[in-house]
């Protein structure tokens, strides 16, 4: 990954630049025209979110469990990255939605509950800061907790009739948009990895850090 | 399942950056009122925690005559007694109530030992008082015989004489001789160099976390503690 | 041993609250109070919004069930006993379940004001669809209770506890209020939207399976330290 680090970056770069480019050369869509452009930021925001927090809620597990302070260092760089791109997803939603359907905010369940999980993972890292000594184990369970109601998110918007899109409009993109939408897709996925590369070597140093503090300590004796 | 010898081996505990154990290694036998002395923050509470398997190490293992507390599980537990500082007792309970609850949680029939408890504790006549009304020393006499209804091999006490008049102080030496010479292995961390001498038939200093001496001890404790941990 | 030791803690929290009952008529005047300063700040010239009684239920219960489970959990480190029920020989999700039995009945208790209150003040047909209505109280309340025993529990040795449980504990919870609240509401129409409500309920169902579930099983690793 090192190795790979910068070259990505550049290319990372590279594919968001080109990505207005695309974004205005691709198909109009009928009912909401140039507004509805913004969904190629969106939903890329938001599926980056959601793998961050599987990411927490998996790395959160082991740690629980398994007490490897490097999982504990995934836990919560996943989940500052997550808050990261859910904000981009909730700031861009609204933006959306206000010229498409002229709200704001609409109180559907899709809506609600991303926001919830944004708020879930919001907690999970005050209780990182404001928890005291032990609060890695506790954000650990915060982190199961919220990944294990992600599930119960999907289902809603499901079930419940909704102003939203429905979930299953991805597959169904005209040829127009598919193209671009994925090229979304990746140049995210690639951001939200380089993100939490990052911050995840900068958590091994932390821990780097108090293990040399802590050897220090025993070598004084 | 039982065992007649605990052996920590190179145990260490960190939060964060701050080490309350570091590399501690110790071996008791059934018989042993070890002394864990030493001054605040030097870890002796950890190390109770830990023996408790209620604190897991950071490093280092503890085996209870082979067996480590992961694999022992809950029947471990059956073999240990603590008493805290804080009594573990319910005030709003009485003293009879809240034998009666710990005897039936670790599987005993209450009308068994319960009696006994208290007669012990010398609360007999107060048992059916809550114990929020108790002295200092009551709760103190009650929570040791809570911890040792269950007959433990392993008996470990975080400040056992706070708070106890001279009169409670004889009860409690006295029960930990007698448990001692019936073969538990008792672990008692204390202040009190004064009350430990005498009492404690093995000495373990510590300090900053760490096992500075681990002796059997002997006479004029005071002079000892401060050599070994004055110095170091 | 597992029911046994759940059932002992359970007996022991009643015999602890039927002494005072501090907890209890505290929360229950608590929940009273909330329904009241929503009710004078929702109805209007006599006339509360609509779905007000359903959403009123449910909040009461939750803000009152969030100080229940502090203060049930405050008895348990005051004297440090949770550190001796830690110590049984008993599976340690034992002790979760003792405790989270003896929230359940805590609520239900005060579930059995709220409901008969605010169907008064809402002149709401509560009662209307008791076979779903309490299904639906019952599978949310446990559903809150679940998750909200095992953070109080966890929190105990944090010094922001206070602060922090409804931090933790509203988010993740908020599935069953929404559930609770629309499927109350789907009861309280007119006519009652049954299909709607079971909807609600199965809803809630997987939810109390899959958190009480997980709770029992992160219960143990959360609790040492």
């Amino acid at each position: 990954m090192r190795k790979l680090f910068v070259p990505l970056t550049v290319v990372t770069a590279a594919m968001f630049a080109y990505a207005p480019v695309l974004i205005a050369h691709a198909a109009y869509e009928s009912t909401m025209g140039l507004v509805q452009k913004i969904f190629y930021f969106h939903v890329p925001a938001w599926w980056a979110m959601f793998s961050g927090v599987g990411i927490c809620g998996g790395a959160s597990l082991v740690y629980l469990f398994k007490g490897r302070p490097k999982a504990d260092a995934l836990a919560a760089s996943a989940a500052e990255v997550a808050v990261l791109f859910g904000l981009m997803g909730l700031v861009t939603g609204p933006l959306w939605g206000r010229k498409a359907w002229g709200v704001w905010w609409q109180w559907d369940a899709k809506l609600t509950i991303a926001l919830l999980l944004e708020l879930t993972f919001v907690a999970y890292l005050l209780v990182r800061r404001y928890g005291g000594p032990g609060s890695d184990k506790l954000a650990a369970a915060v982190g199961i907790f919220g990944t294990a109601v992600a599930p119960f998110v999907y289902e809603a918007v499901n079930i419940w009739r909704t102003i939203h899109p429905k979930t299953s409009v991805v597959p169904t993109l005209p040829p127009g948009m598919a193209g671009t939408f994925w090229f979304c897709v990746l140049a995210f996925m690639l951001l939200f990895t380089l993100l939490l590369t990052a911050r995840v070597q900068l958590e091994y140093r932390r821990v780097a850090l108090d293990e040399l503090y802590l050897r220090d300590e025993d070598d004084e004796r | 399942m039982d065992f007649d010898v605990v052996g920590v081996t190179d145990v260490s505990r960190h939060f964060g950056r701050r080490r309350a154990l570091s590399r501690l290694s110790l071996t008791v036998h059934e018989g042993d009122i070890v002394g864990l002395l030493g001054p605040n923050g030097a870890g002796k509470s950890t190390l109770i925690g830990i023996l408790a398997t209620l604190v897991a190490p950071s490093a280092g293992e503890v085996r209870y005559g082979g067996h480590t507390a992961g694999a022992a599980g809950a029947a471990l537990r059956a073999r240990i007694g603590v008493l805290g500082h804080e009594l573990h007792l319910y005030g709003e309970l009485s003293a009879r109530e809240n034998l009666a609850f710990f005897a039936a949680l670790h599987g005993l029939d209450p009308a068994a030992v319960v009696d006994q408890a208290l007669d012990r504790a010398s609360l007999a006549d107060r048992a059916d008082e809550p114990v929020l009304g108790f002295s200092r020393g009551m709760r103190q006499r009650l929570g040791l015989e809570r911890a040792l209804l269950h007959g433990p091999r392993l008996v470990l006490l975080d400040e056992p004489f706070t708070g106890l008049d001279d009169r409670s102080v004889g009860i409690v030496t006295d029960r930990l001789r007698q448990l001692a010479a019936a073969g538990a292995i008792v672990l008692l961390a204390t202040h009190d160099l004064d009350l430990a001498d005498g009492l404690v038939t093995r000495v373990a200093l510590m300090r900053d976390g760490r096992l500075l001496a681990d002796e059997a001890a002997t006479p004029g404790l005071r002079a000892r503690y401060r050599q070994t941990i004055g110095q170091a | 041993m597992f029911l046994k030791t759940a059932l002992l803690v359970l007996r022991k929290d009643l015999a602890i609250e039927s002494r005072s009952f501090e907890i209890l008529a505290t929360t229950l005047f608590f929940a009273v109070g909330c329904v009241l300063v929503f009710a004078f700040a929702l109805v209007k010239e006599g006339q509360a919004p609509p779905d007000a009684a359903a959403a009123i239920l449910w909040i009461a219960l939750l803000f009152a069930g969030t100080l229940a489970l502090g203060r049930t959990f405050e008895r348990e480190r005051y004297g440090e006993t949770i550190r001796a029920l830690l110590l049984a020989p008993a599976p340690r999700p034992a002790l979760y379940v003792g405790k989270l039995l003896g929230v359940l009945c805590l609520l239900a208790l005060t579930e059995l004001v709220l409901v008969p209150l605010i169907a008064l003040l809402f002149a709401a047909p509560l009662f209307a669809r008791l076979g779903l209505m309490l299904p639906l109280l019952a599978l949310g309340t446990i559903g809150f209770a679940a998750v909200g025993t095992l953070f109080a529990a966890m929190l105990m040795r944090t010094r922001t506890r206070d602060v922090l449980l409804p931090v933790l504990l509203y988010p993740i919870t908020i599935p069953v209020i929404i559930a609770g609240v629309r499927g109350t509401a789907a009861l309280l129409a007119s006519p009652p939207d049954e299909p709607t409500a079971i909807m609600w309920l199965g809803i809630l169902l997987c939810f109390d399976v899959v958190f009480v579930t997980l709770s029992l099983w992160t219960f143990e690793p959360l609790m040492t330290e």
